[in-house]
């Protein structure tokens, strides 16, 4: 039952299922991450729940030690199992190496276990792609991408899941020094990028933060709220400003 | 990774069995390990019935001073070099120090064949990390995995006593790992039946804010001192320093004509 490979190439060279667990990524909801200073941000997009369901246990973002942190698109059966293999090997980690990871260990760990799936007879690759938050020991912000290949990359911003490439774009435009000067500044870019393509604004925004030497808080829908009133007011005085340019 | 195989994660080959059924399940002992250890051998219950009277006697290369201790100046690091089989003096001339890399030194006592082997498989991963990583691995990681190969082997047989010495980020550090998976960190250790003599010399001649030269003198004394009255060490004492920018290795002297040396301040 389990020598036949599933994920065999084609003749021009392309791995079918690789490429149609990217389609299911392309269909879950959206994540962004920044890399601020000293402040890293994971923002995704909160489907609404039904009526009679408990909010609090579609959770996509997840602490993978105190100082790294990840959110997903895609399948969230699939992202379970990874993010709690990637669990398990921050710990195991910290007991054989007496030292936390850095967030480029634990991407490649993600990655090279994803790639494996790639490559294994009856199994078929993760349908996820994920972002990587966090600090390392040096006090260094790192942000990395894998995806259902087994690469992955580092960025200054990023986003995946549906519209990523209007969000990518949106950050290409907006992510600069100044736009990421202080911590507020690099939250209210991700909740930003986020109200692109997020209908409804705030209350469909689930924002997570790690500062340097502290563990990862979520943020309560109150701040969001603020934060996203912030942004409306800025746009409309931007407005104004326009307005005014235009008729001098 | 060691958590990951304690944990009880069954990998997918794993359930197979599950699937299949299974009668031993292993054909090996300790899957997983360098070397595969068929069910039912017991490698450390043959070795003591080699060293019975009237048997066949195997006398493993035993019989060593080592030592090594932190102070202000960085780590000294001091071995003899004699290799024994029992009563037969193998070598006059081992060299019980493997440099790992110019920032980690291993010591041997116990099995001279355990020490180099494992020693040298622990260089092999001290590499690899590197290699991976890109960056240097630490003192502590490089101790756990060495700990870590011995405690895969526990209760065979094994004989090793070694110190792993090096400077990293956290600074200078010295570890004691032997074949019980015993890994201590510590600012002085001795190992081999010589040690004893050594602890006495250090420990009475030790200080904190001893001068570079007063330290290598120690270390010195304590191996000349312990191969005088030990039968199984001898030979030369090889002295290394471990500083902040790497290893040197300090001297080789006789130890015969450093005991006459020292002998002028004794009787």
């Amino acid at each position: 039952i389990y020598d036949r490979a599933i994920t065999v190439f084609s003749p021009d060279g392309h791995l079918f299922q690789v490429e149609y667990a990217q389609e299911a990524v392309k269909k879950g909801s959206t994540a962004v991450g920044i890399r601020g200073k000293d402040i890293v941000v994971l923002g995704v997009e909160k489907k609404s729940v039904a009526k009679l369901q408990e909010e609090r246990t579609v959770r996509k973002i997840c602490a993978l030690d105190d100082h790294v942190c990840m959110a997903f698109a895609g399948l969230t059966a699939d992202a379970r199992i990874v993010i709690n293999r990637a669990r398990v090997e921050c710990q195991s980690h910290r007991l054989t190496v007496e030292d936390p990871v850095t967030v480029e260990y634990i991407t490649r760990h993600i990655a090279t276990l994803k790639q494996r799936y790639t490559q294994s007879n009856g199994r078929r690759p993760f349908g996820i792609s994920a972002l990587i938050v966090g600090f390392d020991c040096d006090g260094t912000p790192r942000l990395y991408q894998t995806d259902p290949s087994g690469t992955y990359h580092a960025w200054k911003a990023n986003a995946i899941g549906r519209s990523a490439k209007t969000v990518r774009e949106f950050l290409e435009k907006n992510y600069t020094e100044e736009s990421i000067a202080t911590d507020n500044e690099a939250i209210k870019l991700a909740i930003k990028a986020l109200l692109e393509v997020v209908q409804s604004g705030g209350k469909n925004i689930e924002l997570a933060v790690i500062r340097r030497n502290q563990s990862l808080k979520l943020l309560e829908s109150k701040e969001i709220e603020t934060l996203v009133t912030e942004i409306e007011k800025e746009k409309e005085e931007e407005a104004e400003k326009k307005k005014q340019k235009k008729s001098t | 990774m060691a958590l990951f195989d304690v944990s009880g994660y069954k990998s997918h080959a794993g359930l197979r069995g599950q699937i299949l059924g299974t009668g031993v399940g292993h054909l090996v002992d300790r899957p997983n390990q360098e070397f595969a250890v068929p069910v039912g051998v017991d490698p450390s219950g043959f070795l003591k019935s080699c060293s019975r009277e009237g048997a066949v006697s195997i006398d493993l290369n035993h019989g060593t001073t080592t030592l090594a201790f932190k102070f202000r100046h960085g780590v000294i690091v001091a071995v003899d070099s004699r290799a024994s089989a029992g009563s037969y003096i193998a070598s006059k001339e081992a060299n019980k120090v493997i440099e790992i890399n110019p920032y980690l030194l291993g010591t041997m006592s116990g099995s001279a064949a355990d020490c180099q082997y494992w020693e040298r498989l622990l260089a092999k991963e001290c590499r690899l990390y590197k290699l991976r990583n890109k960056q240097r691995i630490s003192v502590s990681a490089a101790s756990k995995l060495l700990c870590n190969m011995m405690l895969g082997y526990r209760g065979m047989g094994l004989s090793m006593g070694s110190m792993i010495v090096g400077w990293d980020n956290k600074g200078p550090g010295l570890y004691y790992v032997d074949d019980n998976a015993t890994r201590l960190s510590g600012r002085m250790f001795s190992t081999g039946c010589g040690s004893s003599y050594a602890y006495g010399v250090m420990d009475s001649g030790y200080r904190e804010d001893m001068t570079v030269e007063e330290a290598y003198e120690l270390g010195r004394r304590g191996i000349t001192h312990a191969t005088h009255r030990d039968a199984y060490s001898g030979g030369v004492v090889n002295l290394y320093h471990m500083q902040e920018d790497g290893w040197i290795k300090v001297c080789k002297e006789d130890v015969s004509e450093l005991i006459h040396r020292y002998r002028k301040g004794m009787f």
